[in-house]
């Protein structure tokens, strides 16, 4: 009897691979796909900004289904969803602190590829979507941040909108094409909702799929830095020191994903609004367009290039020196691959100079980071040594071009940086 | 006056950017007596908040029988909250138009559903109890923690009239209220303890689905580390 089941099974399978590829699919990216067997915690991440991404989907179809795009309803729709929608509550928390998580995550999961040169040859084209994924999530951020439409979300929309507006000489209608609206309105909130829901999650699936057929095509990196597939076992042809993603990973990750869970739901549960991080206490005021607040600050993963825009002095009235600082600070990223002329890949083998600017870059985009969240008058002013110049601008100034000179210079401190010799296999 | 807002948010924007934005934050020394177990409390809160500001103030979002969380019975909120007719279904509105509102305060009356959310339980509690006479108003009111507030001080009978003294900014009790300061505070902090459980009547309940969540992954923690373990044991 068992026997036959497992033919009829067999057989079910063998009609499905002559009519798609299940059995070579799943065998090319799970059961032999082989990875380094020395990942360490920072290689948690990817699998995790995967599982935070089907969590943002799922909770965020199920808002859909009672929230209302309408600058009317929306304030009133998000408090009915957290009032009289079973289970509402909970399902808007996970997809708030998800929003949150999701940046924490992304940003983990590149910094390892900065440690550990997971953007160098011949992987430039999985960092380079990797940046496609953090550019779109931004955006999908910023349009999603709208909807609950309380103040916080009107003028934060309101005024990101208008940095468009610096653009030289179609900078007005620029920002008014992309409102819709002279102001930020209800053919805004329209708009940005298609955004969120629907036009934005396909492109971010879609990087997201070749972002990952891209990293198994050429295998992934490791905290050595060392290629795996350069040693394999001459009877089989499988890397030495590669293991089959499953079981070894996919239980490994599950380790990962549990643990990930219980601090997620533990903000979700016990502290929704993360002091004010997650959840702005002025976005549970309803939008008013004639009321703008007196402090206007963005969402803490924004902060610190929204530091770096208020850093740069203007040029006479003009405020784009600064919109396009911002810009540039945040694809910057994308030219890591052609500006690291390191010998060595991963920080295990670089020496103290180049350790020291990352350390200096990470240090200054934390305090940028702060600095975003806070008023630039916040620590008071220098004396008139210094022309009376708020000591939060200043400090947001130095951390600003530390911010460049750690791309910028990269080129030089990196082929200057006395690295110690790579071993042949990785260490385990 | 489209093109004049849109000039104002820019306007706005120049001045963040130069970081010249000012904040009017007033520093709250109080700590409201916030006590979600203390139904008594909620339920004083509660008949205090229908009484007094649900004339002028909505609480849109608040359906009368979300009360039954503080341990009233639809029967109990139907005789002591409910006065003109409306159902234990319904939520909690006014029926001041906002537009005669603004004309008659200067401003409509914001709703109270998530006012806690927004300001903070302590900021609430420190701004009822902080109403002092002041010629120079239209109302004839001011208050310390919310400068050229448009309300008046509505239960000024309660608390009796405070004045400002305006060398040590501190506020002194000029006649008494029907109410000795303790049983002010006392009903001050009640009716501040119903509307933080207004702001989010769920809270409760969520808080021990955390644990229950939390103690069930905790338990799947320790199996999966279980299994990966066993898995990676012939790993070298």
């Amino acid at each position: 009897m068992a026997t036959n089941k497992k033919t009829i099974a067999a057989g079910v399978l063998d009609w499905v691979d002559a009519r798609f590829p299940l059995t070579s699919t799943i065998k090319g990216h799970l059961t032999e796909y082989y990875a380094p067997k020395n990942f360490n915690f920072w290689y948690f991440f990817g699998s995790l900004a995967l599982l935070v991404l089907v969590l943002q989907i799922v909770t965020g179809i199920f808002l859909t289904m009672n929230y209302k795009p309408d600058a009317e309803l929306a304030f009133a729709s998000v408090e009915y969803i957290m009032r009289d929608v079973f289970g509402g509550n909970i399902i808007r928390y996970m997809h708030s602190t998800g929003a949150s998580m999701f940046f924490v995550v992304v940003y983990l999961h590149m910094f390892r590829g900065i440690i550990y040169g997971s953007y160098r040859t011949p992987r430039e084209l999985i960092w380079l979507f990797g940046v496609g994924i953090f550019l779109v999530l931004m955006g999908e951020a910023f349009f999603g941040y709208l909807l609950p439409w309380g103040q916080m979300s009107y003028w934060g929309a309101q005024v990101i909108v208008n940095l468009f507006s610096t653009v030289p000489f179609i900078g007005p209608d620029l920002s008014e094409w992309l409102r819709g609206d002279y102001l930020v309105s209800d053919a805004t909130l329209n708009r940005f909702f298609a955004f969120h829901v629907i036009a934005l999650p396909l492109v971010l699936l879609g990087l997201v799929a070749v972002h990952i057929v891209a990293l198994h095509e050429v295998g992934s990196n490791n905290p050595d830095g060392v290629e795996i597939k350069a040693t394999k076992d001459k009877a089989t042809g499988i890397p030495l020191d590669g293991i089959p993603f499953h079981p070894y990973y996919s239980v490994k990750d599950l380790v990962g994903v549990v643990a990930f869970l219980m601090v997620f739901f533990a903000i979700v549960f016990f502290m929704p609004e993360m002091g004010g991080y997650f959840l702005e206490a002025n976005n549970f005021v309803p939008a008013d367009p004639l009321k703008t607040p007196a402090h206007i600050a963005p969402v803490w993963y924004f902060t610190p290039y929204y530091s770096i825009l208020r850093a740069v002095p203007p040029i006479g009235i003009s405020q784009f020196p600064g919109v396009v600082a911002m810009g540039l600070s945040v694809v910057a990223f994308a030219f890591l691959p052609w500006l690291d002329k390191s010998p060595v890949k991963s920080i295990r083998y670089r020496g103290k100079l180049y350790k020291r600017w990352l350390a200096a870059f990470v240090v200054s985009f934390v305090i940028l980071g702060y600095l975003g969240t806070v008023p630039g008058d916040i620590w008071g002013q220098f004396g008139s040594w210094l022309g009376r110049a708020d000591r939060a601008t200043v400090l947001a100034r130095i951390c600003s071009v530390v911010y460049f000179a750690f791309f910028a210079l990269m080129p030089w401190y990196t082929k200057k940086d006395q690295t110690k010799p790579v071993p042949e296999r990785v260490t385990y | 006056m489209m093109k004049k807002m849109f000039l104002q948010a820019f306007a706005s924007l120049t001045l963040l950017v130069s970081g010249v934005a000012l904040a009017n934050e007033v520093h709250i020394d109080v700590k409201a007596p916030i006590s979600m177990s203390d139904k008594a409390s909620l339920q004083r809160g509660a008949k205090n908040f229908v009484n007094y500001c649900l004339n002028c103030h909505s609480a849109n979002y608040m359906r009368y029988n979300r009360l039954q969380d503080i341990g009233l019975t639809d029967k109990q909120i139907k005789e002591n909250l409910l006065f003109a007719g409306e159902k234990v279904g319904e939520t909690m509105r006014v029926s001041m138009n906002p537009k005669d509102a603004k004309k008659w305060f200067g401003a409509a009356p914001p709703d109270l559903s998530v006012e806690v959310r927004a300001r903070g339980a302590d900021w609430v509690y420190a701004y009822l109890r902080s109403f002092y006479k002041d010629d120079t108003r239209p109302t004839g009111w001011n208050n310390q923690v919310f400068d050229k507030v448009a309300m008046p001080h509505v239960l000024y009978e309660l608390q009796g009239v405070q004045v400002l003294d305006h060398e040590t900014h501190t506020l002194k009790l000029e006649r008494a209220g029907k109410l000795s300061p303790q049983e002010y505070d006392q009903f001050v902090g009640d009716l501040t303890n119903f509307l933080a459980f207004m702001a989010e009547p769920a809270k409760q309940s969520r808080l021990w689905i955390g644990v229950v969540v939390l103690l069930f992954l905790s338990v799947l923690f320790v199996l999966v580390k279980k299994i990966k373990t066993e898995y990676w044991k012939d790993i070298r």
